[in-house]
């Protein structure tokens, strides 16, 4: 056998690959990710409908804020969120759990940027990685990328508005966020189940069913969106859209009192 | 698009290498070579009437899975290749397997269990379109690369911003994933071994990490093509923009087949 320098590095290195701390990447896989057939056609298409409509207008404002050229941020974002999702978390057990970003990603970077970030994603599984149905990619965004965003960036601006823009605050906001989107996601399904489902299935059955996991799911969520909004804050505050424009408020508001004394 | 290894990969996370391209198979093949654009809009197209196709015309599943089968021949792929892919229908076999016992309507005995009539068609239904929806998207994706594809979704008009954000991202998920990979290491070098949810502080404080060095080489990447003259569209390459009626007629032939076999299910119901 040869053992030269090169082919000992390799054996190091593949050791190192199988810790389970260095099974960082691995790809997520989501009950919410419906595949075709699930949902019917006329419900498909149907969210397919509003879905580029929505998206329509996110990149439009998304536009006000950020140019045609300043795409490769808008790519960049995109690409840590799907790396996001691959990201493991150990539950326990020798399970692990991923995250779907949506909530973060509107808190990071603002929600029209948010939702047209999360899409692109959405679109990059289904037609490079198969995951998620073809006829059913306006179902998938719709559930992934705008029901998400809608509860998920009020659901964090309120527990910011009342409580303030300390790191608590935030962190708790961005929490709530995370849970709130996931079960909107799961809520998103169910009601596309009971419209437009194939399966002669009680909806109500379905609803406790995917609401129950997702309770679960969308707990692990917020934790996690907790703690990286929170890693994000203590360096780079200023990358945390949510919070921004509250914070300079703040600054000048303390200023001006300052100033006043 | 260079040639690339086409046997399976050995840890492709931890070395990164094309994350992106992972479902890629290079082959030279009719099929490969067909422009992104065709196989697109045949692809969206099979699925929908696969979709369409009621569920009690079973023979009319076995008639399109043989189809997709040649598919996959013609583009010189064994199905072994692709076969790990289908994992990603796992959560929905589970749940089609439940509907017989959970569904609704008169009850047949199947053995020593009684089981929905209703559920069992319905089980099926899902499972053969879900399948055949699958098997279809990864064909897409096991002969076409990531920038045909982009390219493909330009030439049919999607907004040029998302094109442009695909193409950036695309461009970079194998850099940012590497710079997880790389993170990973060092944590592992440091003695890290994540296990249960007291671990989650620092895996929380990588991923915010990873986002700032992503929003940075963003912003980097931003200014690096704007001073080389980047107003927000890139100039084409690949394949060109008219494809030969030739050849949609002949990518056609898949859907046209598919209809006759939908529309002939359809009737005979």
């Amino acid at each position: 056998m040869n053992l030269g320098p090169v082919s000992a590095y390799s054996r190091r290195a593949s050791l190192l690959r199988h810790t389970p701390a260095n099974e960082g990447l691995k790809e997520r896989r989501h009950l919410v990710h419906v595949p075709d057939g699930f949902i019917d056609v006329p419900v498909s298409l149907a969210a397919a409908g509003v879905s580029t409509a929505v998206v329509a207008v996110c990149l439009q404002r998304t536009r006000k804020t950020m140019s045609d050229a300043a795409a490769p941020m808008a790519g960049l974002v995109a690409v840590f969120v799907f790396a996001a999702q691959m990201f493991n978390f150990p539950v326990g057990a020798g399970t692990s759990g991923h995250m779907i970003g949506a909530a973060l990603a509107v808190i990071l970077i603002g929600p029209y940027a948010g939702v047209v970030a999360v899409s692109v994603v959405v679109i990059v599984q289904a037609l490079f990685f198969a995951d998620g149905g073809l006829t059913a990619l306006g179902l998938n965004v719709l559930n992934l990328a705008i029901l998400t965003a809608l509860v998920a960036w009020p659901a964090f601006r309120l527990v910011v508005r009342v409580f303030g823009t300390g790191k608590a605050a935030v962190m708790v906001g961005a929490g709530i966020a995370g849970f709130v989107s996931v079960l909107a996601a799961a809520a998103g399904f169910v009601m596309e189940f009971a419209v437009g489902g194939t399966a002669a299935v009680d909806t109500g059955a379905v609803a406790v069913a995917m609401l129950g996991v997702h309770t679960l799911i969308g707990a692990i969520e917020g934790v996690i969106t907790a703690l990286v909004v929170g890693a994000i804050l203590s360096v780079r505050p200023d990358l945390v859209t949510g919070v921004v424009d509250l914070r300079k408020a703040e600054r000048a508001q303390r200023s001006e009192e300052a100033v006043l004394s | 698009m260079t040639p690339r290894q086409t046997g399976p990969r050995v840890g492709d996370h931890a070395t990164g290498h094309l994350v992106g391209d992972r479902l890629y198979v290079a082959r030279s093949s009719r099929i490969h070579d067909l422009p992104a654009k065709v196989k697109l809009v045949v692809a969206l197209a099979t699925v929908f009437l696969i979709v369409l196709t009621p569920p009690e015309a079973m023979w009319a599943f076995f008639v399109y899975f043989a189809l997709l089968v040649t598919v996959l021949a013609m583009a010189n792929i064994k199905m072994v290749r692709v076969l790990p892919r289908f994992i990603v229908e796992v959560p929905f076999v589970v749940f089609a397997v439940l509907m017989p016992f959970i569904g609704q309507g008169p009850r047949l005995e199947v053995g020593p269990v009684l089981l929905s009539e209703a559920g069992l068609w319905s089980a099926w239904g899902l499972l053969a379109k879900a399948t055949l929806g699958l098997f279809v998207s990864i064909i897409l994706a096991a002969t076409t690369t990531m920038s045909d594809l982009v390219e493909g979704l330009h030439q049919l008009k999607f907004p040029s911003l998302i094109v442009a954000i695909l193409t950036s991202m695309i461009r970079y998920v194998n850099v940012v994933t590497d710079e997880a990979a790389r993170m990973s290491r060092a944590r592992a070098a440091r003695g890290f071994s994540g296990k249960g949810p007291r671990s989650w502080p620092i895996l929380a404080h990588s991923l915010g990490t990873l986002f700032i060095r992503s929003y940075e080489r963003g912003e980097r990447v931003h200014i690096a093509m704007l001073s080389r003259g980047y107003t927000g569209e890139l100039p084409q390459l690949g394949q060109g923009r008219t494809v030969a009626p030739a050849t949609w007629a002949a990518a056609a032939l898949l859907p046209a087949l598919v209809l006759t076999v939908c529309l002939t299910a359809v009737l005979t119901q």
